[in-house]
């Protein structure tokens, strides 16, 4: 696939802080620390960014609703657990594996099974 | 990238008895249960040479894997000879290793602590040990030594949201380079492949062998069930990865696009050039606890199937190293490479920045992989990173449809 033209599809004209990998994807990958009140440009139109979005960290490219599959690369990465606009972070707290739990701090916590 | 890089590129190696070559002369040290850790340690800080490293396995138990393995590194064509410190009691069968590293050609020794007068006079022992040796290995023949020779094994560690689009795919390209040129490439950890089973099945050079890198991966997924966790670090989601499927794409790309010739196991040696995939989950039902502990437990498997260098790709910033092969970092996130750059050897960061591309980040690291196999030292090495870990672990011997290039052969 090449880059530059997947780039240009979401931030025309300027240097892109989240990327397409795939055509078919459904979220945008942030490059660059993108902060709340930022501006991103996806699929042509202006997006208003409500949080602070780390480098490597998911952001909707639709309206994703519970349920909905979500593709990175062009291939399914898990499925929605809660509702996401457009331009909102995609992560644990709104999708989910489809095949195996993801083991974070906070899960580690609840669990009480490390000190 | 330029897949005509020529299979004439060609180094200097070390000639092994057996026929193999190396790029490294180690001499290792290696303790047979954790009771004789701190001498053979002793033994290798006394010594003081980079090139003498610390290798060993910490059960009194038996285990046939970890013997096998042991076996395996210890006649590794990047070691020039062994010494084995035991303590006397514990269940691994000195005798045999000793033997079988002899039979390899190289000089070994064996110190049974309970038999040598104690700690101190072990240590004692041990260091003049390492010089004789380091004698005799220094008398190794160099040889030229080609492209077509080299087996490179990969891995991932503190993966990130940027791995898989800047350093995982930038390994890609240079294992397809390599596999041009007739090198042997391994790819690992079926337990972070979940997910991406059926397109990897698809790249089998046979049914029959995408039907066994399937079936892996499923019971990489059973396994990983009865842990209760997917091989899934907090540090992982942290850096924006969410699931298992989406770290196992972003590491299903260091394989590159070439056909998968193989299913290996721990300490199967690739049979020709090509790209392997190496199941690195124990067969059978769970019995010793995570299939790997940590990432260089996974290193010492790349290394016991013969891999003479490492390509670590990192997002959230690891620094290891490895005994016995040299261990190329390539740092995966612009971000992680400021903090740490001085643990770095590449960095693929620049192409989320977009100041140099996939292709050119991918010949970076093949020419990183040629200058170290011609004796430059990689990051980690020059700065004495050795880890070494071996734990529990059992494999039935792979199936007859495992290795197709082997049956053409």
């Amino acid at each position: 696939m090449n880059n530059s033209d997947l780039n240009s599809a979401v931030n025309k004209g300027s240097v892109a802080k989240a990327i397409l990998l795939h055509p078919q994807d459904k979220v945008l990958i942030c490059v660059v620390h993108i902060y709340a009140g930022d501006v991103i440009v996806v699929d042509g139109e202006s997006v208003v960014i409500n949080t602070d979005i780390e480098v490597g960290h998911k952001l909707a490219r639709t309206n994703l609703a519970i349920g909905d599959k979500v593709y990175r690369y062009g291939a399914p990465i898990g499925s929605m657990t809660a509702t996401a606009v457009r331009g909102e972070h995609v992560h644990m707290h709104n999708m989910q594996s489809d095949y195996i739990p993801s083991h974070t701090r906070t899960r580690q916590n609840q669990d009480r099974s490390e000190s | 990238m330029n897949q005509s890089v020529s299979p004439s590129i060609s180094f200097q190696g070390y000639a092994r008895q057996d026929g193999r070559k190396g790029i490294r002369n180690v001499i290792v040290v290696g303790y047979l249960v954790e009771c004789a850790h701190h001498v053979a340690r002793k033994i290798v800080t006394l010594s003081n040479d980079m090139d003498v490293h610390l290798i060993g396995f910490p059960g009194c138990f038996p285990n046939q894997y970890a013997y096998e393995i042991m076996r395996a590194v210890c006649i590794h064509p990047n070691v020039g000879g062994a010494l084995l410190v035991s303590l006397g009691c514990e269940s691994m069968n000195r005798e045999k290793l000793l033997q079988e590293i002899k039979a390899s050609g190289r000089f070994a020794e064996l110190l049974v602590i309970q038999e040598a007068g104690g700690t101190k006079s072990t240590i004692e022992a041990g260091v003049a040990a390492v010089a004789r040796i380091k004698a005799e290995a220094d008398k190794t023949p160099r040889v030229l030594m080609a492209l077509n020779e080299l087996i490179v094994g990969t891995i991932c560690g503190g993966s990130d949201g940027t791995s898989g689009i800047t350093a995982n795919p930038a390994v890609g390209r240079c294992f397809d380079a390599l596999v041009a040129a007739n090198a042997a490439c391994i790819f690992e950890e079926t337990g972070e492949l979940i997910g991406c089973e059926t397109i990897m099945a698809d790249r089998a050079i046979t049914p029959e062998l995408g039907a066994e890198i399937e079936a892996c991966v499923e019971k990489a997924e059973h396994y990983y069930r009865v842990m209760g966790f997917g091989s899934f670090a907090p540090g992982n989601a942290d850096g924006g990865l969410t699931t298992l499927e989406e770290k196992s794409m972003g590491a299903y790309s260091k394989s590159g696009s070439s056909p998968i010739s193989g299913l290996i196991k721990p300490g199967d040696i690739p049979p020709s050039g090509g790209l392997y995939l190496l199941d690195v989950v124990p067969d059978g039902e769970p019995r010793f606890g995570f299939p790997n502990i940590s990432d260089n437990a996974e290193i010492v498997e790349l290394i016991a199937c013969g891999s003479h260098v490492i390509l670590f790709t990192t997002g959230r910033g690891s620094v290891v190293g490895s005994a016995i092969s040299p261990v190329i970092k390539i740092c995966a996130n612009p971000e992680t490479y400021r903090h740490l750059s001085e643990d770095m050897d590449v960095n693929a960061g620049r192409i989320l920045e977009g100041v140099a591309t996939l292709d050119e980040v991918g010949e970076e690291i093949f020419q990183n992989v040629v200058d170290v196999a011609s004796g430059k030292r990689s990051v980690s090495e020059e700065l004495g990173h050795q880890e070494f870990i071996l734990t529990y672990k059992s494999f039935e011997p792979i199936g007859p449809s495992c290795l197709p290039v082997r049956q053409l052969a």
